[in-house]
């Protein structure tokens, strides 16, 4: 048995500790918001927060994460509030937006730790999210955005 | 493959419409369908106006999708067209997905599917008419219930008022009356100078949950009492189980069984953790067949020697042997690209639940029709008892729509084997290694010069499998052995050169290959330009200026030229190192050019900035235009510089994104997009994009570094 929360809910799983987190959130708890793109840690569509930190999913056995803190999309925020959120939204960044989940959560966590972030820092902490439908433009003008909108919500 | 490639380009306006009209027709036998559900009754208050839109008594209107959402943004565009003439509140358009249903079918194809960068060009009439219609039956409820006469009457956002008397109803009030009414015979439409809707900025609808996890895939699907399936395929194409050893596999928790499969073994588990673990565990002799000394390399000498002997010719004017033979020069070359696999970020899958008497699938699809066909053959079921329901597209490309529906059939032998619902589930290697591939290509190209440098004679030999041979669209594609989509772009170049050869070899090859986003034309658009831009310098020529005179008679896909040039600032002066590369090139009946600016360091391609110009005739939603431009380009710059498909001893060598990479953040360039004001009718966007970049990027390549970039993708090695 291993447990732990997610987006604030503690959660028990009875499962091979062994088993990929992102196999557990998808298949065990049902939360599908966080996805498999690859399996290796080389596309970032399965990126969660682990105790404020953005990690791969798809190769973090869930034993890692014993009497930890996840946080999936569907954490992110009740109700598309997130400065993200709303500078994607207001951009239109997604297309088939398979990828987004895991390009949004490893945003979050560049402008927690980095709330004005150059275009530069915007590549280095993006550079393990693939879109193959090429939306990199919008999302590195989202992140400024959201961080913009997240400045007006501090100074407010 | 266009829509217009398809019927021919003047028929299709003609066709389009008239099919377009016939369906009108027989949109309105209710019931549309056959009881699984759909459009006509999902809910007890929701009444359905026709096929495409319903009206709840919540005042919500829901549009229903005959085409995938996969990211091309369809599942904004229809209801925007619908709504153009339904004229509900905007804020309460919902989308669904259709049921299979002949009412559904694609206008030119026959068939519901989504793909050749057709939704718009091919909806542009019906889903207007749509709205149109039901928006008539609206009013006339309205006018029938208050006695008046229904010309008196006007509509704002969903409401009907008798201008008169000020009396309202609200959309949802009159619903269920209006369902009830003969639909009008003669449906007249907004003149386009009179939209508020289509041709504005409008947001896609499909975000907010594109945002916040909810947004549901054929991955997220959930059923009941569901397995999961992974499936062990032979490690060469054409390869067939001999003997399997499942005892280590079936000791795996979780793992329920292991079963053979048409396909190879499946391992059908709880879950997909255990299902992958049971596979690895699967001890399988194969039998590799007969494509087991396939080679990547051999190919490639192949492919070249046959291209130095003409092919079937594809389209002949002029006299081009004689026009080289008088030529003050001439030039030839020889242009590769390689098989590429799609890499949808969302790896296929499928999920079916199959009973004695029906079958239900959950999946996204491009190809509901053939899917459901194929899917019925393997459950023993007449198509009526197979339902599919199209979930999003986590991408599509084109491999979601396979001529043999080869996730979909898999996925029910599957279940049967199971005797369970099933989910089958590929893996990013599965994907990479399970071919449909887009073919690869080899070009020779010879051009003779006048003494003043200009073009008198182009020759264009292409080499490379038929992907259409063997598919339902065969007949349509092929005629005296040419597939019109090895030659698109190529034979149709718009260039007027005096005298013209393209002619085409199909090796038969058994590697699976199928349409992939741009078709024929990601191969000819980069080799006819990069060859374009080789012509221009052996003559002297700037090659902006040249293509500008060779499209005399091409006004708009010269107008769409000069756009990129002047944005592009044709002509000035760049940093040192830097090239400018410019291309054109027409696909899916949309006009496209592109310059790119790139430099090479230590072997390091960087692409700077892409300036594009579009004329894809009358927009719908500017925003989406510009977004398929953008991700047109990004999949043209992965094929340019990253990816490649190859074989050795029959196996693909490439597996997962580390040797299959894709462009990634910090390599992509800013994008200008420019559209061009029309009020042409609306061509393909989601395509043509990707053809102009590479050839754009190679020729800036030769700006920067006098370098010929002539096989993709580009690699240092080439530019040492």
């Amino acid at each position: 048995m291993t447990s732990f929360q997610v987006n604030g809910k503690p959660v028990q799983v009875d499962v091979d500790p062994t088993t990929p987190l992102l196999w557990v959130l998808r298949d065990s708890l049902e939360m599908t918001g966080t996805k498999f793109g690859c399996g290796m840690a080389l596309c970032g569509a399965c990126t969660v927060h682990l105790d404020g930190k953005a990690i791969r999913s798809c190769v973090a056995p869930v034993s890692r994460v014993e009497g930890k803190r996840v946080t999936t999309i569907e954490g992110l925020s009740a109700n598309l509030t997130h400065p993200l959120q709303r500078a994607w939204i207001e951009l239109d960044v997604p297309q088939c937006g398979y990828c987004q989940s895991g390009q949004i959560m490893s945003a979050a966590i560049l402008l927690a730790e980095n709330p004005k972030p150059t275009d530069k820092d915007i590549d280095e902490a993006m550079g393990g999210n693939i879109c193959r439908c090429g939306t990199y433009q919008r999302i590195r003008k989202a992140i400024h955005k959201a961080a913009e909108l997240a400045s007006e919500g501090r100074t407010k | 493959m266009s829509a217009s490639a398809m019927v021919g380009r003047r028929d299709f306006i003609r066709t389009g419409a008239a099919i377009g009209g016939g369906l009108l027709v027989s949109l309105y036998a209710p019931p549309l369908l056959d009881g699984t559900g759909g459009a006509v009754a999902a809910e007890g208050k929701d009444f359905a106006v026709n096929a495409f839109v319903r009206i709840g008594a919540d005042e919500s209107v829901t549009v229903i999708a005959a085409h995938s959402e996969m990211g091309q943004g369809v599942y904004t565009s229809l209801p925007m067209l619908l709504n153009e003439e339904l004229q509900a509140d905007w804020s309460k358009i919902r989308v669904e997905a259709a049921p299979v249903d002949k009412a559904y079918n694609h206008p030119v194809f026959g068939m519901q599917m989504t793909g050749g960068s057709t939704t718009s060009p091919a909806e542009w009439e019906r889903y207007r008419k749509m709205g149109a219609t039901a928006r008539m039956m609206l009013v006339e409820a309205a006018a029938t219930k208050w006695g008046v006469d229904a010309a008196s009457c006007k509509v704002e956002k969903g409401v009907v008022i008798h201008t008169a008397t000020n009396k309202r109803a609200t959309y949802g009030s009159l619903a269920d009356a209006a369902a009830k009414l003969t639909p009008p015979a003669n449906v007249p439409l907004k003149n386009p100078k009179d939209f508020t809707l289509v041709g504005k900025p409008t947001r896609r609808l499909d975000t907010p949950s594109k945002t916040n996890g909810t947004a549901q895939f054929g991955l997220d699907v959930i059923v009941p009492g569901m397995l999961t399936a992974v499936v062990a395929r032979p490690p060469v194409f054409g390869g067939k189980v001999a003997k399997v050893d499942a005892r280590e596999a079936l000791k795996v928790p979780g793992v329920k069984a292991v079963e053979q499969v048409p396909s190879g073994v499946a391992v059908i588990a709880e879950h997909f953790w255990p299902a992958k673990l049971g596979r690895e565990k699967l001890k399988i002799d194969w039998d590799l067949g007969p494509n087991a000394g396939l080679s990547t390399e051999k190919m490639l000498r192949d492919f070249s020697e046959m291209s130095s002997k003409p092919g079937a010719i594809a389209k002949k004017s002029g006299d081009p042997d004689a026009a080289l033979k008088t030529a003050a020069k001439t030039i030839t070359a020889e242009y590769d690209v390689p098989y590429l696999a799609h890499a949808m970020m969302e790896p296929l899958n499928c999920v079916v639940d199959l009973r004695a008497d029906s079958c239900e699938i959950w999946t996204g699809t491009q190809f509901e029709t053939v899917d459901r066909a194929s899917a019925a053959q393997v459950a023993g079921l007449p198509p009526e008892k197979v339902q599919i329901h199209t979930t999003l597209l986590g991408g599509g490309f084109g491999r979601r729509a396979n001529p043999n529906s080869d996730f979909v059939v898999e996925a029910v032998h599957v279940a049967k084997a199971a005797k369970a619902p099933v989910k089958v589930v590929w893996t990013r290697e599965d994907d990479v290694r399970g071919g449909w591939y887009r073919p690869m290509w080899h070009d020779r190209f010879a051009a003779g010069l006048d003494a003043n440098g200009d073009p008198i004679a182009w020759t264009h030999t292409i080499v490379g499998q038929s992907i259409m041979q063997g598919t339902l669209f065969e007949a349509f594609t092929i005629k005296d052995g040419i597939d019109s989509t090895s030659v698109e772009g190529a034979a149709d170049v718009l260039y007027g050169f005096p005298n013209l050869q393209v002619d085409l070899h199909t090796p038969k090859i058994g590697v699976p290959v199928q349409w992939w986003r741009s078709v024929g034309h990601s191969h000819t658009g980069f080799s006819v330009e990069a060859f374009f831009d080789e012509v221009a310098h052996a003559g002297g020529k700037d090659p902006y200026e040249l293509r500008k005179k060779l499209l005399a008679n091409q006004p708009r896909m010269r107008a769409v030229l000069e756009l990129a040039a002047q944005k592009a600032n044709w002509g000035s002066k760049l940093p040192p190192g830097v090239g400018r590369g410019i291309a054109t090139h027409f696909s899916f009946d949309s006009y496209v050019a592109q310059v790119v600016e790139a430099s090479v360091e230590k072997g390091a391609v960087k692409v700077h900035r892409v300036v594009c110009a579009v004329d894809c005739g009358l927009v719908i939603n500017p925003d989406t235009v510009r977004a398929q431009m953008e991700g047109g380009i990004i999949f043209g710059l992965t094929a340019a510089l990253k990816t490649e498909i190859t074989l050795k001893d029959g196996r693909v060598e490439q597996s997962n994104f580390h040797d299959y990479q894709m462009l990634r953040m910090f390599e992509s360039p800013e994008i200008e997009v420019h559209i061009v004001p029309s009020t042409e009718s609306p061509t393909g966007v989601g395509e043509p994009g990707v053809p102009p970049v590479a050839p754009a990027l190679a020729n800036a390549i030769f700006a920067a570094t006098g370098k010929r970039v002539r096989r993709l993708p580009i690699r240092g090695s080439d530019l040492a």
